[in-house]
Formats: C-alpha cells, structure tokens, sequence
C-alpha cells in the first residue's frame, strides 16, 4: 500500500502458509473425511479373514447403542467413565489452580520462593504419561511401597489390592491427571491476573472491600475469558484421556470397564482388529461430544456476567 | 482512637502472618505430592529386587548401576534402541513443527491476500478438535499404503500444528511490527530469503521454547505410535513401557523396572530442570491473549 506499489506481496502469503494447509489436508483432513465415511460401512479383520467394506448406512452406530448380553450400552457405560474420570481430576486441578494463582500474584501476601513452587509443581506437566501411570502402577501395586508401608503400620494385616475396586482405580487416575495439570492451569491463571489493570484493585481497597469481595467482583469477572480458555482446553484434554487409563489397567479398564475411556474404546477396535467401521463410528460420537460441550462450557461461562 | 487503630492493624498484620503461614503449609504439601513419586521412582531404582521386596525405606540402595546395566542389556526390551528412536522422531518433529509454524505464523503476520482471514479463523477453528478423531482414518491409509513402521508418518503431520502456530503468531505481533518488515523487506528480492536470514533470528526465543514444547510432546506420545510402531526395532520408548505394563512383572527384576521407567522420562527431567525458567515462561505466553 505504502511502499512498494507496483510490487504484489500477496502471493507470499499464499506460499508461506500452503505447507501448512497441505500438511493438515493430507494428515488430519482427509483421513478425518475417511474416518467419517468408514462409519457407514462394515469393515473388520477376523484372524485372517478381512470382512468387507459392506455398505450397512447406521447400522455401527445402532450396534454401539444397543446394549450387551448384560444390558449395558458401552458407548454410554464409557462416556460416563471419561465424564467422571474428568470431573474428579479438573475440578480439583482448576480450584487449586485459581487459589494458588491469587496467592502468587498477591502483594499482600508477598509468597517467597515462587520460583521454586512453580517449577515443582508444573514438572508432572511434562513427564511421558504412560512412564508416570507405570510408576503409580508399581508405587500402588501389591507388593510396592505404598502398600509396604500400609503393612508396616500396622493399617492392614494384607495388602490392599488397590486395582481390585472401582473407587481406588479411577482415584489414583484422577490424583495423575490432577498432578500432571494443576501446575500449568496455575502459570495460565496467573498470567491472567497480572494482566488485569492494577488499578482496579487499587481502587477496590481504597473503597474499603474486603479481599473476599475483591476476588468475586474484580478479579474473577475479569479472568473469566482465560478461565473459560482453561476449562474448554482441561475438557478437550479429558475426553481425549488415554495414556494413564490405558498404561494402569493395562488397556482393561478394570474392575469390570469401569476406567475404560472413549478413547480407549476407540484405541480396542482400532489396534487388533483393525475395526475401521466402528472405530468409525466411535470417532464420530466423540468429535460431536467435543462440539457440544465446548459450546456448553463456553456459553455457561460467559453469560454469568 | 489512635490506640484502637493500633490494635485493629495489628490484629490484621496477625490475620495476614496467619494466612502467610496456611498458604505455605499448602504450597510445600502440594510440593510433596508432586516430588514423592519422582523421588521414590528414584530411592528404587537404586535398590536391589531383594531390598525392594524387604520393605519400605527413604534411602538409596547403593545397586544403581547394576540396574542400569541389567535394563540397558535386557533382550525383550532394547531400551537404548528405544532411546534412540524416540530421540529421532521427538527432535525431527520439533525442527519440523516449529519451522514450520513460524513460516505459516509468518505468512499471515506479514502479507495481505484475499483469504488471510479466512485462513486464521480455519487454523483457530481446528484448534480444538482432538487428533485421536481422525486416528481411524489415518491408521487405515497407512496400513493400506504400506507406512506402518515408517517414521514420516509420525514426523510429517508436525507441519500442521495450530496450537504452535498461534503462539508464533502472538509472538510476531509483539516483536515484528510491520515496520520492521517492511525495513528488513528488500524490494524484488526473494521474500523466502527474507524470512530464514532476517526474521527467523528475531524469533530466536519462542523457536527455543517451541523447539522444547513439540520435543516434549512428541518424546511422551504413545495413542499414534503404539498403533502404527509395530516392528520392534522400530519402536519409541512409551510402547516399551506400556509394554513393560502387560508382561507378567511379577517376575521381573523390580529394580530394573524402576530403572526402565528412570531412563524413560530422565531426558525430559533433565531438560527441564537446566531450562525450568524459560519453559514456565513459555507455558502462558501464547495463552494469555486467547
């Protein structure tokens, strides 16, 4: 516009992104294209024997909502595994995370060492989660330390068979994930806050409110944005939980599929059998889910305000 | 007046020394439980298969190196050879993604076209769309054109990533105002050359922290590479330790166990601990703004 009038950057533009576009046409798009249209047909391996692709229209959609010889849907069974997996690992991750930002940020408070805290409690962020599920796997097992040292105490004559009971396997899932994310959900709060004007709260004390009335009218309106950010992101990850459910029941769900996760299902059909029918359908089911709960959270969250 | 004042302050200063302190005790308990397991990974993986089925303890075993060389020798899981894969993908993915997302990041930052915009909102869009969806698909092109046991079809897909891309993008919009580009913009010459001399060094420090973010994540990746890994030369370091998970353990070495899962995630440990201030750093700043 300025320089350079008779010179077109414009096709630069198209160039320098092109990579990308080709990349995610080949890579995610089509095969995203072909998962969907798999979902239509029967095709499966069975020992040897390949069956299909047969065109059979809903019918892996009406096979994953019919219910098994013991009357339970899986797809529901499983959905409900993954919902309540999250629920247990992200409230307590985004509660911690939203105290724990307001105490670093807080003049008031004046926390040394913040350095310290940080770079300990955001480190589980990064490490290989199937290595960190096999870790708990050997802490919690019958014979590890976690249940040595319950003997040692005397809190049990045997030990605690911790993979045995639905509460305690989906517990120790849940402590995982809250470990492996409450330390950067506090970073991105944090970031957050400080963005906020600091003259807001200047203000808030000069009116005399209290810090309870400052964190409900003043800081959390203004963080709800990030907040927002950070619940639909904590969602997205916990519908696509996998590697810590997986590794610790070593891909079972146990006892009886109740830590099975979508993905999980997902990740049975696709590994032996090659199911791309209902792996398909499967894929399908958990893309519309992310769609309507990111919509859900997204709209829940602003309209407070 | 004066004297109720007084007392009212210090009753406050004794409120906040008391907050000061429960803020503390939850800050070094969460600490706690976020070192605990990492450090017992570390006290067993120096400990004998005798000691360990002895008991409980806090102190090492002194039978650190016997570990390390009964897991690096094992004949069912070759862990160096694992090591190295993972070493391959994890850095070509990361050389990949992040030229490749400042390239893009770049394309859109510095030019107008007619579907400049249109191309931002498509990347934005996609963002949220988990990659295991598409797995169906891509797990069937691979086995029907022979790709399983390829790493290209573990690297190339980097090109693409959208999170990596926004970051740069935020990036540039704080550091490369259009004047600049139009400053390091030579007139006819060729706007490639431009990019990889000139703008590139200016980005030094989120390539760095990109660099690190995509190593990490592709060095933890298990869903994709255990489908299409088959081969077990070919295989990357999360398979073998989920695999470690399905032998029958119970028979195993304990401390080599230990060991397994040390070496696993050491690399990553080690990185972390030399740049844990740059990457915290890195974290948010993509983030913020979104």
């Amino acid at each position: 516009m300025k320089k350079g009038k008779g010179i077109s950057y414009a096709k630069w533009g198209y160039i320098f992104i092109a990579p990308f576009f080709i990349a995610y046409a080949v890579f995610t798009l089509f095969p995203q294209l072909l998962t969907i249209y798999n979902s239509f047909f029967e095709n499966y391996r069975e020992g040897l024997k390949q069956v299909g692709p047969n065109f059979v229209g809903l019918g892996n959609y009406v096979k994953l909502f019919t219910p098994d010889k013991s009357g339970t849907i899986n797809i529901l069974k499983y959905t409900g595994n993954t919902l309540a997996l999250w629920i247990g690992g992200a409230i307590p991750q985004i509660v911690i995370a939203l105290l724990l930002a307001i105490f670093f940020t807080s003049y008031r408070l004046n926390i040394k060492g913040q350095q310290f805290f940080k770079t300990v409690i955001y480190m589980p962020n990064l490490i290989m989660a199937s290595a960190f599920s096999m870790l708990f796997f050997t802490l919690f097992s019958n014979v590890g330390p976690v249940n040595q040292l319950i003997q040692a105490w005397g809190w049990s004559d045997v030990p605690i068979d911790f993979f045995a009971y639905k509460g305690t396997v989906r517990g120790l899932i849940c402590i995982m994930n809250f470990l492996m994310w409450f330390g950067n959900t506090t970073i991105l709060l944090m970031a957050g806050i400080m963005g906020i004007d600091q003259s807001l709260f200047e203000a808030a004390n000069l009116d005399g409110a209290s810090s309870v009335q400052v964190f409900f009218r003043v800081t959390l309106p203004l963080l709800m944005p990030i907040l927002v950010y950070t619940v639909i992101t904590a969602m997205i990850g916990g519908l696509q939980m996998f590697d810590v459910p997986q590794v610790l029941t070593n891909g079972k769900g146990m006892p009886d599929r109740t830590s099975m996760t979508l993905i999980m299902y997902l990740n049975n059909y696709l590994g032996g059998s090659k199911n791309y029918g209902m792996s398909g359908a499967i894929s399908v089911i958990i893309f519309i889910i992310t769609g309507i709960l990111s919509m859900f959270v997204y709209r829940s969250l602003t309209k407070k305000d | 007046m004066t004297k109720s004042n007084s007392a009212d302050s210090r009753k406050a200063r004794a409120q906040l020394t008391a907050l000061r302190v429960v803020v503390y005790i939850v800050l070094i308990f969460l600490s706690i439980l976020c070192l605990f397991s990492f450090y017992m990974l570390i006290i067993n993986a120096t400990r004998s298969n005798g000691q360990l089925q002895a008991g409980f303890t806090l102190v090492p075993g002194g039978h650190m190196l016997e570990n390390l060389k009964n897991a690096w020798t094992d004949s069912s899981i070759n862990i160096p050879r694992g090591l190295l894969n993972s070493f391959l993908v994890a850095s070509l993915t990361a050389i990949l993604t992040t030229y490749f997302s400042a390239l893009t990041a770049y394309g859109i930052h510095a030019y107008d076209f007619k579907l400049k915009k249109a191309a931002f909102t498509f990347i934005m869009a996609i963002m949220v769309i988990p990659s295991q969806v598409s797995a169906a698909g891509f797990v069937q092109i691979c086995y029907k054109f022979g790709l399983t046991n390829n790493y290209l079809v573990l690297i190339l897909p980097g090109i693409a990533a959208p999170i990596v891309f926004f970051y740069m993008k935020q990036y540039m919009e704080s550091v490369l105002p259009m004047e600049i580009v139009e400053a390091a913009r030579v007139d006819g010459s060729n706007e490639f050359r431009t990019f990889n001399t000139i703008i590139l060094p200016m980005l030094k420090p989120a390539l760095a922290v990109q660099l690190i973010f995509s190593f990490v994540q592709s060095w933890n990746n298990y869903f994709l590479p255990s489908l299409l890994l088959t081969k077990a030369e070919m295989k990357t370091v999360p398979i073998m330790i989920a695999q470690l998970r399905s032998a029958d353990y119970s028979k195993f070495d304990m401390g080599k166990v230990y060991m397994f899962i040390l070496l696993a995630i050491l690399p990553v440990m080690v990185v972390y601990i030399i740049l844990s201030k740059s990457i915290i750093k890195g974290a948010t700043a993509g983030a913020v703004k979104g």
